[in-house]
Order: C-alpha cells, then sequence, then structure tokens
C-alpha cells in the first residue's frame, strides 16, 4: 500500500526551503505520493523519515535483471492482479532445463531452435536452466561451460552445493545468470556468492512460510523466489497468494518475481502446466523436456497473449493490401479496419473460406469497423483515396468490386464516388465471410 | 513465520447449471452434467467452494466438414459423415457432454428443414446417454426456426440451446423455457452485452440457472487475451455478486482455434513451426487450458487429443488445497 501525500507530509522536515522545486513541503508530498518527484530531491530529510519513505515507495514486486546481452530479461515489476486492470508488464522467462548427465551441446542446438516470428515479433525460449543431477563440481563446470560456449541465451545455474555454483560462476558469472537456488541449508554461502558477482538469486523454501522466514535472513535484494510447490494445483495457489500479498498487502518477504516448475514427462502436459503459470503472474518457467517446436511455439504465443497491454490496441500495419492463400485477378477484395482483432477475424474467415482473397486494413487507429465509422475514421472519401492512392490493389485484379463490412453499408454511395469502384456490402459478421464469398462471389464479379 | 493464505471476501456465486435430464428427470440420459456453483476465482478451493469442475465436450457436425486439416481427418474421418456414428464414438472416447452442430441446416449451404435437424437430433439422443449441447448454423432467421422445431422435439431432455443473442433471442428462450432446455447467450466478447442479454432473457422468464454465457472466445494467437480479460471480469462480475453475470461460461476452443493458421499449415510448408497434428493439438489445447484459468466452465473441443490433455489437466488443478 502506497503512502498518501499526508502520510508522507508528516515525514518530511516542513521547512518549505522550496529547494526540492516545490513551493511547499506539502506540494513535494503529493508530488512524491503520485510518483512525480524523487525523494532525494529534499536537501534535509532525515535519515529515518528516507528509511521509511523508500520503504513505502517502492514497487510492490521488484523488477529483476537476469542475462545479459540479446536475451537479457526483465521479470517481476508487475503492479496487478489482472491484465484489465492496466496490464502486465515483464512478459514470464521461459526456460528449459539441461542435466548435466546428458548431452548437453545436443540439448543446446536443440533450444537454440526455439525462436519463431509472430505477428512481426520475436518470440523465443529466452533460458536455459542448467542441472547439477550429477553432483559433480566438474561435471556441472562443464556442462554450463558448453552451454555457455554454444548459445546466447540467458543461464540458470541449478545447484545447490556451493563449491559447483562458484565452479559455475567462474564461467559464466559475466553473463548475469540466475543462481538457483539458495535453501536454509546453504543460504549464507549462496547469498555470499551471489552478492560478489552480483548476479541474481533464487531462493527456495519448503512452503511459503519458510520461503518468507528465509527472504527475511537474507540481507540481499536481487531475488526470484519459489515457495517450493511442484504440484499444479499448489503451484497455482502459491502463486495467487504471493501476487495477492505483494500487491495488495505490500508483504515484503514475497516482494520478487517468482520461478516455477513444471513437472510432467510429457511435453503436451508441461506445456500445459507452463500456460497456467504464465496466465497466472510466474516471473519463470522452467520446462523440464519441452524442445519440440510445435509444443514450444503454441506456448510462446500464450505469453505474447497474456502478456498483450490491453491499453494499447493492437494493429496491423494498415493501407496496403495483405493476400490470404495465393489471390488472382479475380479474387475479392475485403476491406475492414487496422484493429488487429477486426484484421485477424477477416482473415481467419477469409482462410477458413478456402477461397483466395486480398483484404485492406484501412488505418483507423486501431479501431474496429463502427467505433472506427463513428470517429470519422472509416468513412467513405478517405478509403477511397487509401485504395486509389495508397495501394497497387488496381494493379493486381481485373475486377473493379470492394466488399466492405456489413455495418457500414452507409458509406457505400461515398466510396464508389471516392475510388470509382463498385461497392458489395458484405455480411456484418465476418464470420459470414464463407458463405458470402461461395454465393455471391461469382455472379458477381461475372454480373 | 505464519503466511497468510490472502483471501478474497467474494459475495456472490456463479450460477450452478444442470445440462441433460434422466429418467426420473423427464429426460432419457444417462447422466448430466453440472457446471458453476463455485464462490472463488478458478481453482482456488483455499478461498471458496469450486463444486463442480469444468467439463470438456466433443464437438460434432451433422453434415460432413469440409476442408477439414489433415489431424482432424485423422481423428474423425472414419465417422464424421454421420453424426450418429461420430457421436458415439466421442462418448467411446471419453466425452461427457456433445456438442452437435447443425451446420447442415445453413441456407447457404444443404439448407435441410428443421424437421430433418430435429430429427438429427433424436437419432444422436437416441444412441448416446451423455447429455447434449445443440447449436444451429450460425444464420438468425434459419436457427429460430431450427432450434425451436428442435426443443420441441426433445421435450424434457435439458438440452444446451444455442445461441440466443441480443437482437435475436425471444423465440428461441420461449422454446427453451416451453420445452425444459437450457439455453446459450452469446455476445460479441463484450461483458456489457452480455450482461444486457441476460437482463432481456430473464425479464423475458428464463431462470439463471438456466443460461450459459457464451463470450465468445477467441483463438490463441488471435485475439485470445480480449476473451480470457472479457471471461474474467464476467467472473469477476458474478464474485461480486451481480446475477446478470453469474452464469457458467462456455468457450468453444476447437472451432476457433482450428480455423486460424497454425493448425492447418501442413509440416512440409513450414517445418519450423514443428508437425502439424502437434501444432494443432497444442493450438487447441492452450487456447482451453489458458482460459480455465479466466473462467470457462465448458470447453468445447474438436481434436481427442486435445480434449483428453484439457481433462488432465483439469483433473491436476482440481486436486483438493482447501
Amino acid at each position: 500500500m502506497g503512502l498518501t501525500g499526508l502520510e508522507i507530509y508528516k515525514k518530511l522536515p516542513q521547512t518549505n526551503c522550496g529547494e526540492c522545486g516545490s513551493p511547499t513541503c506539502l506540494a513535494f508530498a503529493m508530488q512524491l505520493a503520485e510518483g512525480k518527484a524523487e525523494l532525494s530531491e529534499c536537501p534535509d530529510v532525515s535519515d529515518e523519515a528516507k528509511a521509511a519513505l523508500d520503504a513505502a515507495a517502492k514497487p510492490p514486486i521488484a523488477t529483476i535483471t537476469i542475462g545479459s546481452g540479446k536475451y537479457e530479461r526483465e521479470v517481476g515489476g508487475e503492479t496487478e492482479l489482472f491484465r484489465h486492470d492496466k496490464t502486465f508488464f515483464n512478459e514470464t522467462g521461459v526456460a528449459v532445463a539441461v542435466s548435466d548427465e546428458e548431452d548437453v551441446a545436443a540439448k543446446v542446438e536443440k533450444i537454440n531452435a526455439l525462436t519463431f516470428e509472430r505477428v512481426g515479433q520475436e518470440i523465443a525460449v529466452d533460458m536455459i536452466a542448467v542441472k547439477n543431477d550429477s553432483g559433480d563440481v566438474n561435471t556441472f563446470a562443464e556442462a554450463v561451460e558448453t552451454v555457455a560456449d554454444n548459445s546466447e541465451r540467458t543461464l540458470i545455474l541449478v545447484t545447490e552445493d556451493a563449491a559447483a555454483m562458484e565452479a559455475a560462476l567462474d564461467i559464466a558469472a559475466d553473463q548475469n545468470p540466475l543462481l538457483y537456488a539458495a535453501t536454509a541449508d546453504n543460504y549464507e554461502a549462496m547469498t555470499e556468492l551471489a552478492e560478489e558477482n552480483d548476479c541474481p538469486l533464487a531462493v527456495r523454501g519448503e512452503d511459503l512460510d519458510s520461503l518468507a522466514e528465509l527472504t527475511k535472513k537474507i540481507d540481499y535484494e536481487n531475488l526470484v523466489i519459489d515457495s517450493g510447490a511442484r504440484q499444479t494445483s499448489e503451484v497455482l495457489r502459491d502463486q495467487n497468494v504471493i501476487r495477492r500479498l505483494c500487491i495488495k498487502k505490500k508483504f515484503r518477504p514475497v516482494g520478487f518475481p517468482t520461478i516455477t516448475f513444471t513437472t510432467k514427462e510429457d511435453p503436451q502436459e508441461e506445456v500445459m502446466q507452463a500456460s497456467t503459470y504464465i496466465a497466472k503472474y510466474a516471473g519463470i518457467v522452467v520446462l523440464n523436456n519441452t524442445v519440440e517446436l510445435a509444443e514450444t511455439l503454441s506456448l510462446l504465443a500464450v505469453r505474447q497473449n497474456i502478456y498483450t497491454d490491453p491499453r494499447v490496441p493492437v494493429t496491423v500495419e494498415p493501407n496496403k493490401v495483405y493476400e490470404v492463400g495465393e489471390p488472382d485477378e479475380n479474387s475479392p477484395v475485403f476491406i475492414t479496419t487496422n484493429f488487429s482483432l477486426s484484421y485477424y477475424s477477416v482473415e481467419g474467415d477469409v482462410s477458413s473460406s478456402k477461397e483466395p482473397a486480398y483484404i485492406i486494413p484501412i488505418d483507423t487507429d486501431g479501431t474496429s469497423v463502427l467505433t472506427g465509422w463513428a470517429a470519422d475514421k472509416f468513412g467513405g472519401a478517405k478509403i477511397g483515396e487509401i485504395i486509389t492512392e495508397e495501394t497497387d490493389i488496381e494493379d493486381r485484379v481485373d475486377h473493379r468490386k470492394l466488399i466492405i463490412p456489413g455495418h457500414v453499408a452507409v458509406i457505400s454511395g461515398k466510396l464508389e464516388e471516392a475510388s470509382g469502384w463498385d461497392v458489395l456490402v458484405g455480411p456484418r459478421e465476418s464470420s459470414g465471410i464463407p458463405s458470402f464469398i461461395a454465393n455471391r462471389w461469382e455472379s458477381e464479379l461475372n454480373g | 513465520m505464519a503466511v497468510e493464505m490472502l483471501k478474497e471476501k467474494w459475495t456472490g456465486q456463479v450460477a450452478e447449471v444442470v445440462i441433460g435430464a434422466t429418467e426420473e428427470e423427464g429426460g432419457t440420459r444417462t447422466s448430466t452434467v453440472t457446471v458453476g456453483g463455485e464462490t472463488a476465482l478458478p481453482f482456488l478451493d483455499f478461498e471458496g467452494e469450486i463444486p463442480n469442475k469444468p467439463v470438456v465436450a466433443y464437438e460434432v457436425l451433422d453434415e460432413e466438414p469440409e476442408g477439414w486439416a489433415e489431424p482432424l481427418v485423422e481423428a474423425w474421418g472414419d465417422v464424421y459423415s454421420d453424426p450418429v456414428a461420430w457421436a458415439k464414438k466421442c462418448e467411446e472416447e471419453g466425452a461427457e457432454l456433445i456438442a452437435l452442430r447443425l451446420v447442415s441446416t445453413n441456407p447457404a449451404g444443404q439448407d435441410r428443414s428443421p424437421e430433418e435437424a430435429a430429427q438429427t437430433v433424436k437419432d444422436v439422443l437416441d444412441a448416446v446417454g451423455v447429455p447434449l449441447m445443440v447449436l444451429g448454423c450460425e444464420d438468425a432467421e434459419k436457427d429460430n426456426e431450427v432450434l425451436k422445431a428442435v426443443a420441441e422435439a426433445a421435450e424434457g431432455e435439458n438440452l444446451l440451446i444455442g445461441a440466443t443473442e441480443e437482437d435475436n433471442y425471444k423465440t428461441i428462450a420461449g422454446a427453451c423455457m416451453i420445452h425444459d432446455h437450457t439455453l446459450i447467450a452469446q455476445s460479441p466478447v463484450d461483458m456489457n452485452i452480455a450482461k444486457q442479454l441476460n437482463i432481456l432473457l430473464t425479464d423475458l422468464g428464463v431462470k439463471e440457472n438456466k443460461i450459459v454465457i457464451d463470450p465468445l472466445l477467441s483463438s490463441l494467437g488471435y485475439g485470445l487475451e480480449y476473451s480470457y480479460s472479457v471471461m474474467e471480469r464476467v467472473r469477476l462480475s458474478a464474485l461480486r455478486d451481480d446475477k446478470m453475470l453469474s452464469m457458467p461460461v462456455v468457450a468453444f476452443a476447437g472451432k476457433e482455434a482450428w480455423r486460424t493458421k497454425e493448425p492447418n499449415t501442413p509440416t512440409e510448408e513450414n517445418p519450423q513451426w514443428g508437425e502439424q497434428e502437434n501444432r494443432g493439438v497444442m493450438w487447441e489445447t492452450l487456447t482451453a487450458s489458458t482460459v480455465l484459468q479466466s473462467g470457462a466452465n465448458i470447453l468445447v473441443m474438436y481434436h481427442p487429443q486435445a480434449a483428453k490433455n484439457v481433462q488432465s489437466l483439469v483433473d491436476d488443478l482440481m486436486e483438493d488445497n482447501s
């Protein structure tokens, strides 16, 4: 819970010196409460007040940076329980585990292939968790070296043996790996290693209680936490409780991003577990087995969807011709908006019709058909101008027929006037497109 | 130190809806399905009651599907020209609920009559013991005729019939009330319209426990996040005791997932995406598994492996943590 302006004011020197830039201490307190000023701007604040205010001003969940270079990732820093309240900020880091008892290079090669492109974004497995299953220091160090040499992915070093961790850090400390894990038995040594190397440290409890106890003992802020739960419903419960304690109570001992582990052998079941944890708050999810392309692509799409910012309309690049299938000079031309949900609905229904077609999304600042029309962003004259002047659709088709969404039939006249094309009023919902094409297109084309 | 298991103080409850009717209840089903009734967010049994698990339904079409992706043809090709054989196979695969979609009634297609469609429903009811959902062809006028005939022919079976919409609900709702069925209230990814439609339906006399909300699902990768958040807001409203949003939610994961690009692209065309069957199955599975977290109570699936995946996840998520 953040402090109010008045609560902050009580802790300020109340001299109204104005050196912070605000005319009075009260005004400065209000600025602080809104996050628009920094406490360090006050020249006279006491250490005691500073400690109290710093603690209160801290975000509910720390933001932790893991890795370096291309796959560096921030996790945590979340402020919401539900994405619709604002957004989820930092995508869950997705890791695949490699045992130091298996063919490390071979698995790393498979993990390196887990990069895809979707809707213009690169999505990838971004971490590799190297596990010290052998229990041997040198074997672990060799495995870490093989991974570090063969992949740019961020490392998670999984061992509870401080000597093995130290050996691994000798190789990879400069890559800012996550050390997993400090436990009740080893936390002093692990914390020292993390501090020395300035690396993030994961802390694992036996349950939420022992986790909170442990993080209170550890005088280090660069933490990731694990409640120790592994059964799917227990993980879900702990993820929910941790997020609530952070957001609603600012309960410091769990104010860190979480790391979760899947347990299923079967890749499909494993990926389902992971999708659950991505939806519900995991900072990092570590997969044990899955290196299959199809399963991973699907999982990364879940992450991409859940972490899409609901405040920003998702758009496709407007005012250009998109092809569905391999359309030719006789294929229909559909007009829609550049709101991605509008565009992809049309695209999906055109592809399910199995008839190739062109789609031209008009720039409506990412609003839907009716909203765009109501806001004067989807009018006949504007669309006509875009079609004729900004696209090359005239060269691509022999006919001169545009299909518009049924909801905006009213723009037909102006659009015909501005474009010189005939306008066909299509179905109101994109789901009517397949039958529209099947029943109307050929006769319209020949008619 | 003892960490507080922070519970929300919810005041509402999701309506408990039964689908199907046994002989004692005036139908002929050998089992029924109950969904809803929860007083907590999905699977959080430490803060409230989760009396019924989410249910997986298998979708069956009443005509041979055209242009289906190869993995679906492999799964259902031996039966999919016959809805009765198809439904039976679903039951053998472990379906607890079957969703029969009367696509053949579409005026733009076979345009089968309401009587023929009603007969198909009766044939499927005769062939299987599990309860049925019956869905129209998404042509409002035709659906009114067809679903009315279906409701009459299957009187007392407590079908889940869909879908009513804001501008087309009276005929179907009336038929469901007269002939003892439950109905689907569909709204276009919009919580306000979902609420408005439920108000209209209850004003007409439909009981709250005879409605299932379909907030329209978008597939993984194609707007899933919109549906996810609308469902989540619907569920939060229910738990905050908004009776007009307290009904269970249905999600047509199979239909939505399998019409997108990823499940339909053959392996050879894009080997970088991995094997097509797994890709299709996972695209559908994760569409469903994700909305389990935002409150979906009925998941309607296409591929038997995806259906089994989701059933197994539900079993894991339902493990007792109270």
